[in-house]
């Protein structure tokens, strides 16, 4: 794999996250959450790579988006 | 407007270092992603100038109309690789309230309903409707609107922190460093007649000027010291609320909170810019205030 810059390597890092965070919820409702992490990420598949502000805003969302979803209270996650 | 009061002195203790408190996992550090236009591929974060938008005009002008033009600060997050803008919207003061929020509420009813701003009370109470109106952060309910109709107004968010939408800064981290100080009274022993917690008029005295705070952040997001070290160094509201604690004839954990405050961050991050104090909307000194923190812990 070709080296990664900074904030490639963030958005990664962001990913791998919400996938590991899927493992802490109910078995039977953890591939509702994979899912919807994966199509999260999806989304903006075809940003600009270039584009550092939108990228940077998308990542503050994301992890925002993460640490509210982590609580313990969200049990299912439907769309 | 603007009283500045003066705070009764106070000698306290303060000793030892304590654990950093801002093991900070949540979104915002830097200033807001101003993101690259759909229109230009170049991904430049500058905000698109008013020259540039189109213009919003007064519903139906009048003869004798004093129409003011009002350049406000637009960003939608629904489509972040768009850059946020200024747009233009012309008012006839004759038909506006005095106030700025009149002027902002009223383009959201007649002219744009899209136009996004935080206000509750319109009577600064609440807090919610500051924003930097003319290069100066102030709420928009305090403000009167200049008559001087030559002069365009500007109304952006409060700086340096990150947008959410168009005029509403997100106030997670201000949130966050708010809670971190223990904004409570604090107290192991009970009353000794076990009714309430009193305190003379002397030790209430301390307080004014420190009580009368409603967080609107106009403080803080002047501080060029905040501006750069938003993450470790409270700012000057936090600070301020941090004081009227540490006042408090009535807390027990004075000692704690002088503690956690004595590193080089949290308090020592101020250089005595007074930004503060000149901003306020409520004529509070918080400048003072946190004289009167660093006075405390070096005579402790």
């Amino acid at each position: 794999m070709a080296k990664l810059s900074g904030l490639q390597r963030d958005v990664l890092k962001l990913y791998r996250q919400c996938i590991r965070a899927v493992r802490l919820k109910p078995d039977d409702t953890r591939e509702n959450f994979r899912a919807f992490a994966r199509e999260e990420f999806r989304k903006n598949v075809a940003m600009d790579k270039k584009d550092f502000g939108t990228i940077e805003y998308l990542l503050r969302r994301g992890r925002r988006q993460l640490e509210i979803y982590q609580d313990e209270g969200i049990r299912n996650i439907a769309r | 407007m603007a009283t500045t009061r003066a705070f009764a002195r106070l000698a306290t203790r303060g000793t030892a270092v304590r654990p950093t408190i801002f093991a900070r996992g949540f979104a915002s550090v830097d200033p807001i992603a101003k993101a690259g236009e759909k229109l230009s591929p170049e991904p430049a974060r500058k905000v698109v100038p008013e020259s540039k938008t189109s213009t919003l005009q007064e519903p139906a002008p009048d003869k004798q109309a004093k129409i003011k033009t009002f350049h406000v600060y637009r960003w939608n997050p629904d489509e972040p690789s768009s850059k946020p803008r200024m747009q233009s919207y012309t008012l006839d003061l004759n038909k506006t309230g005095p106030m700025m929020l009149d002027a902002l509420i009223r383009i959201k009813n007649e002219m744009d309903p899209t136009l996004t701003f935080r206000r509750s009370c319109r009577e600064g109470i609440c807090g919610s409707c500051a924003m930097n109106i003319d290069g100066v952060n102030t709420l928009a309910c305090l403000c009167r609107i200049p008559t001087d109709t030559a002069k365009e107004s500007r109304i952006y968010p409060l700086p340096h922190m990150f947008v959410v939408k168009d005029l509403v800064p997100d106030m997670t981290n201000f949130y966050k460093q708010y809670r971190s100080i223990k904004p409570y009274l604090q107290r192991a022993t009970p009353p000794p007649d076990g009714r309430e917690y009193r305190q003379s008029k002397d030790d209430r005295k301390k307080l004014d000027g420190l009580y009368e705070c409603i967080l609107c952040a106009c403080c803080s997001t002047s501080c060029p010291s905040y501006w750069w070290n938003q993450e470790e160094y409270l700012g000057p509201a936090v600070l301020l609320q941090s004081y009227r604690w540490i006042a408090d004839s009535r807390d027990e954990k004075k000692a704690e909170r002088q503690d956690a405050l004595n590193n080089s961050m949290s308090l020592y991050r101020c250089h005595t810019i007074l930004n503060c104090s000149r901003t306020c909307p409520k004529g509070l000194n918080p400048a003072l205030a946190i004289a009167e923190i660093k006075k405390g812990m070096a005579f402790a």
